[in-house]
């Protein structure tokens, strides 16, 4: 029987709650899906391990030369900077999300214990979720080359642990910096971009040094190799420790505990502060003028212009948005290059995917938002407005931001070359209108603050919308090339589209 | 030959109206509300309330019967219906990201309310729920009552001649709810019919014209608080007790309570 208040006791309640969300996250909420979910796993991890083993035999074996030091640590390093991301994403939601925050402070038990085990559970959960990608890689990496490589577990969850040392600290210093009323969406805008930045930055270094997309070029150059420390240095540590190395694997994982014991030792106690700090912190000022809110405007003009409001005041979807946005710097940076060269054809090529494919995702959660996630659908429904004029004016809401991020791009593509810039455009207009459409089919009512879960209400609707985007943008690259050979590819993408209408769920309310 | 529809009285009305989902939740409701009467629904839990008025505010479609509001076929032309009424739901839908002024405008729009008009209906109506020191502040930080005032001004804002609220006083303190009421009393009187479902008693005995009362989807009583209580007291056999002098409460009670299983009356005897 474990004593009541304690760490452990706090460490089990906890646990119970991260599994029972990761459940529910994984079936929808539906316990009769936990066994397809099981199998759908299972299959996923026996694959990938199938997909490892072709893939590692050429690093199975490897020297602890320095090209492989560069590549193992760049890996280590996108990695860690994701989980950074992540751990940043779950702190800023440890501080606002009330849930038993309320509880847990009223109640008689030292709370700084409840909030070490949380920042705890942040950076075990953060390590967990990198396993299912890594572990089949570490896995054939032991069976091919031997034992040695099973310290890459070690290496992980000491990633962890210095990843969410990290997303403490900086999460504070926002705090502290800037106030709780702003740290809420500037915490989301960091996460998203330190979560990008790295393998944004390798594509732009990669663009102005060879002309290509290609990251792994870039970081084992010549330029690279020269510039980096020699191969006994501490840079090389984590690198060294995947490898086998036992003494850099002790001091990694020490580094991690300590980081992380550091980071609760300062934060814990007055974690409970800052929480109460954050509740009822949203920016509730705005300064637009009285006169100009009332407008004579039709009952979809109304709607248009509320959803962009909505949308412009979302703080997570400003970080969303931002991801998206960010994955656009690479083909642009591409687009000026060919621009500053005169030489543009293949790299053009290159464009039209990539633009199509960010428009359709980007179009699938604006959708999301305007059409699943409308905060008072009784008053729209209420309204004396055909429900057919309500979803046309959402997806006017959603095209004309499309419109406003992809047509400055699309007009910059037009005067280098006019032929891939139809191409891009139609592509884009497709795209966001098949993701569109399948939000449109499987709508189900939920709270705009519910958008990270958008995902899980509705497996089909998900993998639609991103195989949609996926077909498009690759009718859009072969359309690019040659006309006649985007039919096979547009059938491909019509056909997800068909299916995805053909399971989608018939409504029967009037919205 | 064009049908004649003769003017009616009433600002609702509702004939046999039914609704199933795994059982009848409406099951042949008749219901009439007068032009200018404040009528408030009484029910149980699970008595059909709030799917009758979602049924009213054109959410839900019925299986069956017919629904009038102020002489509008709501069923045949659910969009005319909905131009001259106003639904509030217990849980108030508004907007976090905006600010009242915005909500009413939004609304206002939605109703196709003239500009210049909205904007002084706004004014007014902010001013009028002691609202109007918010009237720029985002509704994200407001209190249950505040956002309650902002959905009860999104509703008036159109001038409605019918307004159906569900539960409107549930999470409310007493200035706020003593606040809706007098908002609701007054509206009544000015602007048309005012259908209310609430469970507490004292506000529909207070607020109410006429009560109907309603249990497994179906109207089983209906007048004013001194016709209930006499009929509480014949149906239930009570007079001198508990529906006589009793309260409404007690003829609520009395008319909502299920008959004794035979087998139980047998015992009892």
């Amino acid at each position: 029987m474990i004593e009541s208040g304690t760490v452990v006791w706090f460490a089990r309640h906890e646990s119970r709650l991260a599994w029972r969300d990761w459940l529910a996250m994984m079936t929808a909420g539906r316990r009769a899906r936990l066994r397809s979910v099981t199998i759908g796993f299972v299959a996923f991890v026996i694959a990938m391990h199938a997909v490892a083993y072709f893939m590692v035999g050429r690093y199975a074996a490897a020297a602890a030369d320095k090209p492989m030091l560069i590549a193992i640590t760049a890996t280590v390093l996108l990695s860690w900077l994701l989980m950074v991301s992540q751990a940043m994403e779950s702190m800023t939601r440890a501080f606002y999300a009330r849930s038993d925050l309320d509880l847990i402070l009223a109640s008689p038990v030292a709370a700084h214990k409840v909030f070490a085990v949380r920042i705890s559970t942040v950076a075990l959960v953060v390590a967990m979720m990198a396993l299912p990608l890594a572990a089949p890689f570490i896995d054939m990496l032991v069976v091919r080359g031997g034992w040695h490589w099973l310290g890459a577990y070690g290496v992980i969850f000491a990633m962890g642990a210095t990843a969410t040392a990290l997303a403490v600290a900086l999460t504070v210093a926002l705090f502290r910096a800037i106030g709780p009323k702003r740290t809420r969406l500037m915490a989301q805008i960091v996460a998203a971009a330190i979560g990008a930045a790295f393998v944004i930055g390798l594509q732009v270094a990669a663009i102005l040094s060879y002309g290509t997309m290609s990251r792994t070029d870039v970081v084992q150059s010549a330029a690279v190799l020269a510039f980096t420390p020699d191969a006994g240095n501490v840079l090389w540590w984590p690198a060294r420790a995947v490898l086998g190395d036992g003494g850099a694997l002790i001091g990694v994982l020490a580094a991690g505990v300590v980081l992380l014991g550091a980071a609760i030792a300062a934060v814990a106690p007055r974690f409970g502060e800052y929480a109460v700090a954050a509740t009822g912190a949203g920016d509730s000022r705005v300064s637009e003028a009285r006169p100009a809110v009332f407008r004579p405007m039709t009952p979809r003009r109304a709607l248009r212009r509320k959803e962009w409001i909505l949308l412009r005041r979302d703080p997570w979807l400003v970080s969303q948005t931002l991801m998206q946005m960010l994955y656009l710097i690479p083909p642009a940076v591409l687009l000026w290059r060919s621009f500053a060269t005169g030489g543009g054809g293949g790299a053009f090529n290159l464009l039209v995917p990539v633009l199509v494919m960010a428009a359709g995702q980007l179009a699938g959660g604006l959708a999301w938002l305007t059409i699943s996630g409308e905060d008072a659908p009784d008053l729209v429904a209420a309204a004396p407005v055909r429900p057919r004029l309500v979803l046309r004016a959402k997806v006017e809401a959603v095209l004309g931001v499309i419109a406003l991020v992809f047509a400055p791009l699309v007009a910059a593509l037009a005067v280098a070359s006019p032929r891939h810039a139809l191409v891009t455009g139609g592509g884009i207009v497709i795209a966001s209108v098949s993701a569109t459409a399948i939000q449109l089919w499987f709508r189900s009512q939920a709270k705009r603050s519910q958008f990270r879960r958008r995902q899980v209400s509705s497996r089909v609707a998900t993998f639609a919308e991103a195989f949609s985007s996926i077909g498009w943008a690759g009718t859009a690259a072969v359309a690019a090339a040659s006309p006649w050979l985007a039919i096979g590819p547009a059938v491909i993408a019509l056909g997800v589209l068909a299916g995805a209408r053909y399971v989608s769920p018939h409504k029967d309310a009037i919205t | 030959m064009p049908q004649f529809t003769p003017p009616t009285p009433f600002a609702l009305e509702i004939h046999g109206l039914v609704k199933r989902f795994e059982r009848p939740a409406v099951d042949g409701l008749d219901l009439a509300a007068r032009a200018g009467e404040f009528y408030a629904l009484l029910g149980p839990n699970g008595a059909g309330k709030t799917t009758t008025l979602r049924m009213i505010a054109g959410l839900m479609r019925p299986d069956a019967g017919s629904i009038h509001v102020a002489g509008i076929d709501a069923l045949a032309d659910p969009v005319a219906a909905k131009r001259v009424m106003a639904w509030i739901p217990d849980e108030p839908m508004i907007y976090d990201k905006l600010t009242p002024r915005e909500y009413l405008a939004f609304v206002a729009g939605l109703w196709s309310v003239e500009p210049t008009l909205a904007a002084a209906r706004a004014d007014e109506l902010l001013d009028w729920l002691g609202l109007a020191a918010n009237a720029d502040d985002r509704c994200e930080s407001f209190s249950k009552g505040m956002r309650q005032k902002v959905a009860l001004a999104g509703a008036l804002i159109h001038e409605p001649r019918v307004i159906i609220l569900d539960e409107p006083l549930t999470g409310l303190d007493a200035g706020s709810a003593r606040q809706v009421k007098s908002v609701l009393r007054e509206r009544a009187g000015a602007v048309g019919a005012v259908i209310m479902t609430t469970h507490i008693l004292e506000v529909a005995e207070r607020m109410a014209d006429r009560i109907g009362v309603i249990a497994h989807g179906k109207l089983i009583a209906e007048g004013t608080v001194e016709e209930l209580r006499r009929l509480a007291g014949d149906t239930a056999g009570i007079s001198g007790g508990r529906g006589g002098g009793a309260s409404l409460e007690d003829a609520f009670l009395a008319l909502v309570a299920e008959p004794a299983a035979p087998a139980a009356e047998a015992e009892a005897a």
